[in-house]
């Protein structure tokens, strides 16, 4: 009963913060601070999802039920999978975003700007 | 040799991660035949994949890496990305923002090490990792609120974006 009550509750601080994940992609002014809303929170919000299909994976392994075991070691696969990846998607479309030259709305600083461009990057910059 | 052992050995507890459920034989979980065939696709893979997966050293196979790394994970990164959401959600509801990009140069010297570095910024309270110098291994800043006392000295000061991570990431990956 009392695991029934976790599970749901972590279903519902999940669904909490994608929702805030999905109002940030609509109020926020750019490119960089949307990415911040979109990773963020969908890796907070995936982790409780997820972490709930868990418990109901280990609660029917304890109850002698094999599709149990399955539920829950694969879940954990694509949480270690969506931990790693997700920052590692917003790092690669916010760089090339700036490469793209959009600009930071309302930057106070941008010191990327002024970074030194690399030697093998002005051989192949031509194309 | 070394590398081989410790690729195919990798391979071989991710195949029986994945193939859970096969049969009833091995702990009521596998069959016979699917870690029979599970060792024979590791040797071949572990063979293919042996100087991708490790490249100059043997540092990772520490066990007390593996612990502090998970001591990392479960203590001060959990609690940064809480911190992480309460504060999006502040943002998101009041449309306070002040945003900026700034350099900082954490000294890690290992491409594990800045990988994990660059994560957790991403997935910590109001910064995103943009961009990298390759040769110094700084890194590029994305910073939702930027903190004015902070921009007297440059490049910024490690513990204004990320607090302790960087002498953690030096303990598990240097």
């Amino acid at each position: 009963m009392i695991f029934d009550i976790i599970i749901y509750l972590f279903i519902g601080i999940g669904i909490f913060f994608n929702l805030l994940a999905g109002i940030g992609l609509l109020r926020f002014p750019d490119v960089y601070t949307r990415l911040h809303a979109g990773t963020k929170c969908t890796t907070f919000g995936s982790l409780f999802l997820i972490g709930s299909v868990i418990l109901i994976g280990l609660k029917l392994w304890w109850e002698k039920d094999t599709n149990g075991s399955v539920l829950a070691i694969h879940s954990t696969i694509a949480l270690i999978a969506i931990l790693l990846t997700n920052p590692v998607g917003a790092h690669a479309i916010a760089r090339a975003a700036h490469r793209s030259g959009i600009q930071p709305v309302g930057a106070v600083i941008d010191e990327l700007q002024t970074k030194p461009v690399e030697k093998n990057e002005e051989k192949t910059g031509g194309d | 040799m070394k590398r081989y052992v410790i690729t195919t050995i990798v391979c071989f507890i991710i195949y029986l991660l994945l193939t859970t459920g096969s049969g009833t034989d091995v702990l009521g979980l596998w069959s016979y035949i699917e870690m029979l065939f599970g060792l024979l696709l590791s040797l071949i893979v572990g063979y293919a994949t042996r100087t991708l997966f490790i490249k100059d050293n043997f540092r990772m196979l520490n066990p007390v890496r593996w612990f502090l790394f998970l001591a990392y994970l479960i203590g001060p990164f959990f609690v940064a990305l809480a911190k992480a959401n309460l504060d999006v959600a502040y943002r998101v509801i009041t449309g306070k923002i002040n945003p900026g990009i700034v350099k900082i140069s954490p000294g890690i010297h290992t491409d594990l090490g800045i990988t994990l570095l660059a994560n957790s910024i991403t997935l910590t309270p109001g910064t995103l990792s943009v961009d990298i110098d390759e040769e110094t291994n700084d890194l590029y800043i994305h910073w939702i609120n930027i903190d004015i006392k902070a921009l007297e000295k440059k490049p910024v000061d490690c513990k204004y974006i990320c607090g302790n991570f960087p002498q953690w990431i030096r303990r598990i990956a240097e």
